[in-house]
């Protein structure tokens, strides 16, 4: 499959790049490390192994309430992404019809545009209708900003499907609905989720959005961490943090799974045969 | 009949023909499926962005006015703000490209085992909060961090890396590098290794053979990553506004100071828009080198 | 092997049980329908697809539609399957005007050319959809599955699913799925495409049989001619949108009326000249820029005419040049430029009127190798080239 043969790298480039990656990984076990810290502020190292932090994180109510709201927020910007996108990305694949551009720049766009102007933007709209410190707010933040990338997700699964399997559903006695529901849908389910993990994801660890639109009882799990870290660094934090990169783990995981179980959206078709049949 | 004399007799067929005939169509008009994502957009993005660009501009009376740019531009401390997000986004641009490039061409030019290991220890903290990973940063290079509890140990300086400039350039490096990683090795993985040996076979020592072969072929990926990378630097807030002091602020920072404390909504989406015309700039000189399909596959 | 539903005990699956003539009478066994296309236009912006293409299709026959990429055909099979709106023209089935109808109600099997099973469906769940869209229930959906999957002998391989089966598995079941629901009519839009050779000759001869056995109206569409000299009944040559000639197999090859067809339908000698005399013996009389004279069965032509003479290499016979004998109509000297051996026969070619270069013959002869009488001819000799003016036809020259 290497059509294109690699060139060998020598060893000092080798060490560079290896390099790079303790540097981007690098923080993540320090999180986890200093997550089980038994002291009471900030050392490093660690004195010695504790899960106080955890208890406070779980068992404080505000966290816990925090997690509720992020969970809220990822769930419905989630759902609310696949539906809007999976809508959009059949006539922008399937559908014939000029200014196909235009429409493409307007899905694409929220993701040119820096997060932090859609959300003072979304913000003064929002105060304005009383919407500003919902969970609504908030997902309608997370959705905007999820969407384009859903959409992209979405259009290039489509992209692999064959038409002629609707068509063929059509011929052998379907209704154009029934074709889709039992045809293409079921085809396009990993692509679905894949959308729908992703918002998730981003949904769940955004900041910026909730920083502008949440209130004081709205605040996500990315919230309550800023107010701490930015007032002062305690390590509960830590805990909080290695939850999310949990979540993160977690995530990547079942999209991996889901790449292995729906491998056979093709289409059936014919590859060059022997005589055997 | 020719070709073109059948073309010409279908013309009139055409105009006469088609109304008459009104196929109802077995395919479902799908265009109504945009309708949604559409209007969404529309209601919570268009509007809201034309609402404040229209505010950028209006004065304590509610009427048109340049006050704000000219306060923005007239102040020394906010073009000095204005200069320093850029001169940092190109920065972390280069930095970014230094760190990235070998990454990237040791994960192209890998085998597939070790190409994925790789690749999955730059997509975990990609994917990772950004929150998260900034925070993770402070705790090593805060004056009571690993950093320093190591310099200590090994009898090293003590390190100043939080709170300032080199703060905000390492987070900002640390968290734009899998941008450049991911959007140069899609590229480089068409970049054919043969040309390289040839370059060999005909006298090119290893270093010339990269510079002038290899080198030149990944340079529309090196462009495409540059400027995927100051669009997302110039328009930061998490990591900068964390990591940096507060006389090293961008413009981002400015902008939720002015909402959040000052209620200078105006002011603030004055700047907004200077941060907007920017990114568009940017984004357009992007889109003209590189094509959006390279933007795609690096999000992604 | 199709059974009706209402049947009492059911026929052993036998694959290849044949139903008698009576019995098919008796049952509500499919039969095939007529198919009649009037007139039908499709046109891309300017570009003209299919141009006023008007076409009967008796019920029961396989009609192959044969033609180059480009030609049209496989958008007339769209318009007949309801996928494609002509812009003019009707489509009657058995009668009944369906160029209004959308496709799911046509209630046509339709096998595409990459087959299009359902890749998360069992080949049974892909041969019962067509039943279940029909609201059938379970039990009698098993019965018309497994006995269609016993007639393409897939019955064991029910369960799996199209990625585990070969090609040719995968066009049987395609076919299964395309049949179980006895439709009127079968449209096919080049099925054995991507199969290799000896698959695609064996599945030929299964599909005629399982098309004369099943009594449907079958259209085939393909670009191979070798592929409809095999299994039609009605061959239609299409060309650039229209209909070049409609036939059996044999009239397009003996009696073609075009240069397109005469060149299509296999290899031909095309001798270019005038038409100079047309008799009521049946003969055509061709004259050749060099004077040579043809004498050709009568065709589509008038005195005056620019022709082409279309010659088929298998009739063009060849005898030793003993002495320089004078030329005549339909027999001319020549030398030998090119033996080809094809294995069942020899090719060669023929130069005649070396003498003048800008005018001279170039024809091909196809001699089996047992008919040849031991003789075989070398390269470089000189021989006399002979044909029968009943092989012979003048067709209107193409402009080129």
């Amino acid at each position: 499959m290497d059509v294109n043969a690699p060139v060998k790298p020598n060893l000092a480039v080798r060490i560079v790049a290896w390099g790079a990656i303790a540097f981007l990984m690098a923080p993540i076990p320090i999180i986890i490390l200093v997550s089980f810290s038994s002291a009471q502020y900030l050392t490093f190292p660690p004195p010695g192994f504790s899960l106080q932090w955890y208890e406070r994180f779980l068992g404080s109510n505000e966290w816990v309430q925090s997690i509720w709201v992020s969970l809220q927020v990822a769930v419905f910007s989630a759902v609310l992404t696949m539906v809007l996108a999976t809508m959009a990305a059949i006539p922008m694949v399937r559908g014939e019809f000029s200014k196909k551009s235009i429409v493409y720049a307007v899905l694409l766009a929220p993701m040119i545009i820096p997060v932090i102007i859609t959300a003072i933007a979304l913000y003064f709209v929002f105060t304005k209708v009383g919407l500003n410190g919902t969970v609504l707010a908030i997902t309608i933040g997370h959705t905007i900003v999820v969407l384009p990338i859903a959409f992209v997700v979405l259009s290039s699964t489509l992209q692999g499907l064959d038409p002629r399997l609707e068509k063929a559903a059509i011929s052998l006695g379907a209704s154009p609905f029934v074709a889709f529901y039992k045809i293409t849908l079921p085809l396009l389910m990993p692509g679905i989720l894949s959308a729908g993990l992703f918002s998730f994801l981003t949904s769940f660890d955004e900041l910026i959005i909730p920083l502008f639109l949440g209130g004081p009882t709205t605040q996500t799990l990315a919230v309550r961490i800023w107010n701490s870290v930015v007032m002062e660094i305690e390590p509960t934090i830590s805990a909080v943090s290695v939850f999310l990169i949990g979540m993160t783990i977690v995530v990547m995981v079942l999209a991996g799974f889901m790449k292995r179980a729906f491998r056979w959206t093709g289409s059936g078709g014919p590859q060059q045969e022997n005589s055997h049949a | 009949m020719s070709q073109s004399a059948r073309n010409l007799a279908c013309a009139d067929i055409g105009r006469t023909e088609s109304k008459a005939h009104a196929f109802r169509r077995f395919r479902m008009s799908s265009l109504w499926l945009l309708v949604p994502a559409l209007g969404f957009l529309a209601l919570f993005f268009a509007y809201p962005l034309t609402a404040i660009v229209l505010r950028s501009f209006e004065g304590a009376d509610a009427s048109m006015t340049l006050e704000h740019y000219e306060a923005f531009f007239s102040l020394p401390i906010y073009m000095r703000i204005l200069w320093q997000t850029i001169e940092i986004s190109l920065m972390t641009t280069v930095l970014c490209v230094l760190v990235g490039y070998p990454l990237a061409y040791v994960m192209a030019n890998s085998s597939p085992m070790v190409r994925n290991v790789m690749l999955l220890m730059v997509m975990l903290p990609f994917m990772t909060s950004v929150l998260v990973r900034t925070y993770g940063w402070m705790v090593i290079l805060r004056p009571t961090g690993l950093l320093n509890h190591v310099a200590e140990l090994a009898g090293l300086p003590h390190f100043d890396l939080l709170y300032n400039r080199s703060g905000m350039l390492i987070g900002l490096v640390y968290t734009m590098v899998p941008y450049v990683v991911l959007t140069l090795f899609s590229v480089m993985r068409g970049i054919d290794g043969r040309l390289v040996s040839v370059a060999h076979s005909l006298g090119a020592g290893a270093w010339s053979a990269f510079w002038r072969v290899y080198f030149p072929l990944s340079l529309p990926g090196v462009a495409g990553a540059s400027l995927l990378v100051f669009i997302l630097s110039s328009g930061f807030y998490i990591t900068p506004r964390l990591m940096g002091g507060d006389r090293d602020q961008l413009l981002a920072s400015i902008i939720a100071y002015q909402v959040d404390v000052l209620l200078n909504f105006e002011f603030a989406s004055a700047i907004a828009v200077i941060l907007l015309v920017i990114t568009l700039i940017c984004f357009g000189i992007y889109a003209r080198l590189v094509g959006l399909k390279q933007l795609l596959t690096s999000r992604t | 092997m199709l059974v009706h539903p209402n049947e009492a005990s059911g026929i052993g699956s036998s694959a290849l049980a044949v139903l008698e003539p009576d019995e098919r009478n008796t049952m509500n066994a499919a039969v095939g329908n007529s198919i009649v296309l009037d007139n039908l236009w499709k046109t891309y912006g300017s570009f003209v697809a299919v141009g006023g293409v008007s076409l009967s299709i008796e019920a029961g026959k396989f009609c192959t539609i044969l033609g180059p990429s480009g030609s049209g055909k496989t958008t007339v099979l769209m318009m007949l399957a309801g996928f494609s709106d002509p812009l003019r023209g009707s489509i009657r089935i058995d009668g009944n005007d369906v160029t209004r109808l959308p496709p799911q109600k046509r209630d046509l099997g339709v096998v595409f050319q990459n087959y299009a099973l359902f890749p998360h469906m069992t080949v049974h769940d892909n041969v019962a959809f067509p039943l279940k869209m029909r609201g059938m229930n379970a039990a009698e959906i098993n019965l018309k599955c497994s006995r269609m999957l016993d007639t393409v002998e897939l019955g064991s391989l029910s369960r799996r699913y199209p990625r585990e089966l070969s090609g040719g598995q995968q066009q049987r079941v395609a076919l299964a799925r395309a049949l179980v629901f006895e439709p009127r009519v079968l449209l096919m839009d080049e099925p054995l495409g991507a199969l290799d050779k000896r698959l695609r000759a064996s599945l030929q001869v299964e599909l005629k049989a399982l098309q004369r056995r099943m009594d449907v109206t079958v259209v085939y569409v393909t670009h191979d001619q070798e592929e409809a000299l095999t299994m039609a009944d009605q061959v239609v040559i299409m060309n650039g949108g229209q209909i070049e000639q409609c036939g059996t197999a044999d009239e397009l090859y003996d009696q073609p009326m075009t240069e397109f067809v005469a060149g299509f339908m296999g290899d031909t000698n095309l001798i270019e000249g005038v038409v100079t005399g047309k008799g009521g013996d049946g003969v055509t009389r061709v004259e050749h820029p060099t004077g040579r004279a043809i004498l050709a069965q009568n065709g589509p032509c008038a005195v005056g005419d620019q022709v082409s003479v279309s010659l088929r290499p298998e009739c063009v016979s060849l005898e030793p040049c003993k002495g320089r004998l004078p030329e005549e109509p339909n027999a001319w000297n020549g030398r030998i430029t090119n033996v080809v051996s094809l294995g069942d026969a020899l090719r060669y070619t023929i130069v005649i009127g070396e003498n003048r270069p800008t005018l001279q013959i170039e024809l091909e002869a196809k001699i089996s190798r047992r008919g040849a009488h031991g003789s075989r001819f070398s390269q470089g000799e000189a021989v006399r080239v002979h044909w029968n003016a009943a092989d012979a036809r003048a067709l209107a020259r193409r402009k080129r």
